[in-house]
């Protein structure tokens, strides 16, 4: 048996994803956390935490649309097409906050309150139809002849919404998180506070994803109930439940870097009972990776440049997050 | 009609967004590269007009880049949203060399964005300036990338088409295709050209308010040895992709030109002005030079040029448009030519930074690059047409199956809001320039030593503004 080229595109292709949601989780939750906080200076030192990184965070997402287009066209071309309106619509989002980075600064003082505007609206639109996109993408895409069959609105359901809606709590966590461990003071207070909340809510969230799901979707319902599958389902929940208490326990004990690391943990745990749920379909509820998979050429090449290439942007990233690590405060930004 | 039309809106809509998108990265590699050789200078030289530089344009290259950054996102998914059956047929080759951007250039460019913008006096000045090098290096990649994938749509080479898909066969073949070379180093130099000229219009403008310092003298200076260096080497270059051009497309070498039909053996003329009709199938009002279109494409007084009706009219390209484009950045390029010329003239006197004449035409010159970089693109997106992959698949049968409603709506929105938005960048772009080089912008860190100081002394936005900058300057002076 020679090398199952697909399968390993997939496995790199969810753990850019994973990164992507990881990443700029954390700072499209803090645009979504600036409502619950007025004050200008603290704003200020909320985005420096993020500014010097958020751009690298970002480009994970365009490894992903990359990435699929060349190792997956057809479900390129199927999904992107199928979720038009949420993805148009995040990308607006997208576009919003991410001028927000530089104009808030640049903005006279009359002015900026447009752009702390642009960054909150912008992180809630985007996240809300990542999330959208992601409820609409486990629904299941339609498929005749290779090209999208479904209708123009047919990601919008109750449950696609809800998963907006899911997703927007989910960073807000991560977001806090992330600041918890970044900043100090009373900005660091507020969040503690934040995050016990927050950690709530995500859990009732995930229990009512996890619910509604096999309800609806027959087919995962099958895949997660059916004997050998629900052993390796099952650990999933008991991890969550044990990480919310772990993480509920280090927002009580005022811990600065536990929470976030956590969450990062929560999430993972999240994506992966999503991946045990449609592998190995990439376009659900039909279309396998196998499928959809561009040719062993393209796959191959591709291959050689992502080994070569990753251990290199983990590296400098890394190196990145370094230069820029510790807390940031009032001061950092004005002396 | 119907679907006509839905394809009507998503050729607007990339056309669009991709010709508001091509104008930052445009900027973006030509400034990273002013700013690696800005920085490299001042490590050398110790002069620090060019510090006081780099940190002028570093904070306009900022607000320049995170508009690059959202709009080439859209970029991205555009290929999918809209375009579904290109990228099912076309992706196992642009897919991957798209990838390969990513994973060459913009993780680069994002890793050490952070540290160049944000990292003064958190690295040492070595490690800095190796970080604003790896950012200009980054943009020149990510160029090398996206035009390798843009020139095998033009020239689709080292593959084969199997059950309505592209298998690549062979790499160096794909990547090496024929008009990459020259679209590569075509458009290289007009970014950098188009950010010289931007960067020399803003000296202009200063000196022209009599706002005179070495820093703006610098700005002008530099700006103005890159138009005259670059700008011949730039028409040669011009002029190797068209002959480069009249070998694979002949038929967008045609609409260029305007030129319907051969007559009998005698060489084809070059017609200067006119109106290319395409339902008449002539060119109207025409001022011709005889014998110099095959002088220009053929090298020779004799070889004719291909003529447009030697080809079906459903594989003509829009000559009216492609005629005109093609002569706006052309002319553009001549006149770039001539300030390159003029500046040397009044070095030489002595009066570059006096002449008035002379710092009006660099003034007004400022956007001529970028308008020359769109007046060249649509000359050769819209000559590949009726192709999206030329002579494989015809734009028309590339699209998704959107509705009329679905496409104006996304359309409009994207008009709204990158009007808006980047005009407003765009202002602010303006506003500091405006500003001008501050004297010793950074210097509180440099006295203090290659040894990192831990606590950045400006906010972590590329850009501040309301006066802090003066603010911290005064403070400066207190500390030292």
């Amino acid at each position: 048996m020679g090398i199952d080229l697909p399968l390993i595109w997939a496995v790199v292709i969810i753990f850019g994803i994973m990164m992507y949601v990881i990443m700029d989780g954390f700072d499209l939750g803090i645009g979504i956390l600036f409502p619950f906080i007025p004050g200008k200076t603290d704003r200020d030192v909320m985005m420096n935490t993020v500014a010097p990184i958020w751009d690298g965070n970002e480009t994970w997402l365009v490894l992903g649309g990359a990435a699929l287009l060349g190792a997956f066209p057809l479900a390129y071309s199927v999904v992107l097409s199928a979720l038009y309106l949420p993805l148009i619509l995040m990308l607006f989002g997208l576009i919003f906050r991410g001028v927000a980075f530089e104009f808030r600064f640049k903005a006279k003082e009359h002015k900026r309150h447009i752009w702390d505007k642009a960054f909150i609206g912008g992180s809630l639109v985007a996240t809300f139809f990542q999330g959208v996109a992601l409820g609409a993408f486990i629904d299941g895409i339609p498929v005749v002849n290779r090209q999208f069959a479904g209708g123009e609105l047919d990601w919008l359901t109750p449950f696609s919404l809800f998963c907006g809606v899911a997703l927007i709590v989910a960073y807000a966590l991560l977001g806090c998180t992330w600041l918890i461990m970044k900043t100090e003071g009373k900005l660091q207070e507020l969040m503690h506070n934040l995050a016990r909340p927050l950690v709530l809510v995500l859990l009732a969230v995930i229990a009512i994803v996890s619910i509604w799901t096999p309800l609806t979707h027959p087919e995962i319902a099958a895949r997660w109930f059916t004997l050998p599958n629900l052993f390796w389902f099952l650990p999933v929940p008991i991890l969550v439940l044990v990480t919310t208490w772990c993480l509920l326990k280090a927002v009580a004990r005022n811990a600065h870097y536990t929470p976030f690391l956590l969450t990062l943990l929560l999430v993972f745990l999240g994506y992966s009972g999503l991946g045990i749920s449609l592998w190995p379909n990439i376009v659900p509820p039909s279309i396998s990776i196998w499928e959809a998979a561009a040719p062993p050429q393209s796959q191959g090449f591709l291959l050689l440049g992502t080994l070569f290439t990753i251990p290199f942007i983990l590296g400098y990233s890394f190196w990145s997050y370094y230069v820029f690590r510790g807390k940031v405060t009032h001061e950092d930004g004005y002396h | 009609m119907f679907n006509l039309q839905a394809l009507d809106l998503a050729r607007m809509q990339f056309a669009f967004t991709v010709s508001f998108h091509i104008l930052f990265p445009a900027i973006t590699v030509g400034l990273a590269g002013y700013l690696a050789v800005l920085e490299g200078l001042w490590l050398k030289t110790r002069n620090d007009t060019y510090r006081d530089l780099y940190h002028f344009w570093s904070k306009i290259f900022a607000v320049n880049f995170g508009m690059g950054v959202v709009s080439g996102i859209v970029m991205a998914y555009q290929f999918g949203t809209n375009w579904s059956r290109f990228s099912d047929f076309a992706g196992p080759v642009t897919g991957t060399l798209l990838t390969y951007e990513v994973l060459t250039a913009f993780f680069l460019e994002a890793g050490f964005l952070g540290v160049m913008l944000f990292g003064w006096g958190r690295v040492g000045r070595r490690l800095h300036f190796f970080s604003t090098v790896m950012v200009s290096l980054g943009t020149l990649i990510s160029t090398f990338w996206i035009l390798a994938s843009n020139s095998w749509m033009q020239t689709p080479n080292g593959f084969e088409v199997v059950n309505g898909q592209v298998i690549p066969t062979d790499w160096l073949a794909v990547i090496f295709n024929p008009s990459l070379p020259y679209r590569l180093v075509h458009m290289s130099i007009a970014a950098f050209v188009a950010t010289a000229f931007f960067v020399g219009s803003s000296a202009a403008w200063h000196l022209l308010r009599g706002r005179d310092n070495p820093a703006i003298r610098t700005m002008l200076s530099m700006a103005m040895w890159m138009a005259l260096i670059v700008m011949p080497i730039q028409i040669m270059v011009g002029d190797m992709h068209g002959l480069n051009t009249l070998e694979h497309q002949p038929a967008k070498i045609a609409a260029i030109e305007g030129h319907w039909q051969n007559r009998g053996n005698e060489p084809t003329p070059l017609i200067l002005f006119g109106w290319p009709d395409m339902k008449a199938e002539k060119t109207g009002y025409t001022v011709e030079i005889p014998y110099l279109g095959s002088l220009i494409l053929t090298h020779s007084l004799e070889k004719q040029v291909p003529a447009l009706k030697s080809f079906a009219p459903e594989d003509r390209p829009n000559s009216t448009i492609v005629f005109w484009s093609f002569r706006v950045m052309a002319g553009l390029g001549m006149l770039m030519l001539f300030t390159g010329l003029w500046s040397l003239w009044l070095r030489k006197r002595g009066t570059l930074y006096q002449c008035r004449p002379f710092l009006y035409l660099a003034m007004f010159m400022g956007p001529s690059g970028l308008i020359a970089i769109l007046a060249g693109w649509l000359t050769t997106e819209i000559g590949r047409q009726p192709w999206v992959v030329y002579g494989l698949l015809r734009t028309a049968d590339a699209s998704s199956n959107h509705s009329v409603a679905q496409m104006s709506l996304t359309l409009v929105l994207f008009v709204v809001v990158y009007f808006a938005l980047f005009g407003t960048g765009f202002g602010y772009m303006m506003r500091l320039v405006r500003k001008g080089p501050k004297t010793n912008e950074g210097a509180e860190i440099s006295h203090a030593g290659p040894v990192q100081q831990r606590t950045p002394a400006r906010p972590l936005s590329a850009i501040d503004d309301n006066g802090e900058g003066d603010h911290r300057l005064s403070l400066n002076k207190k500390g030292n």
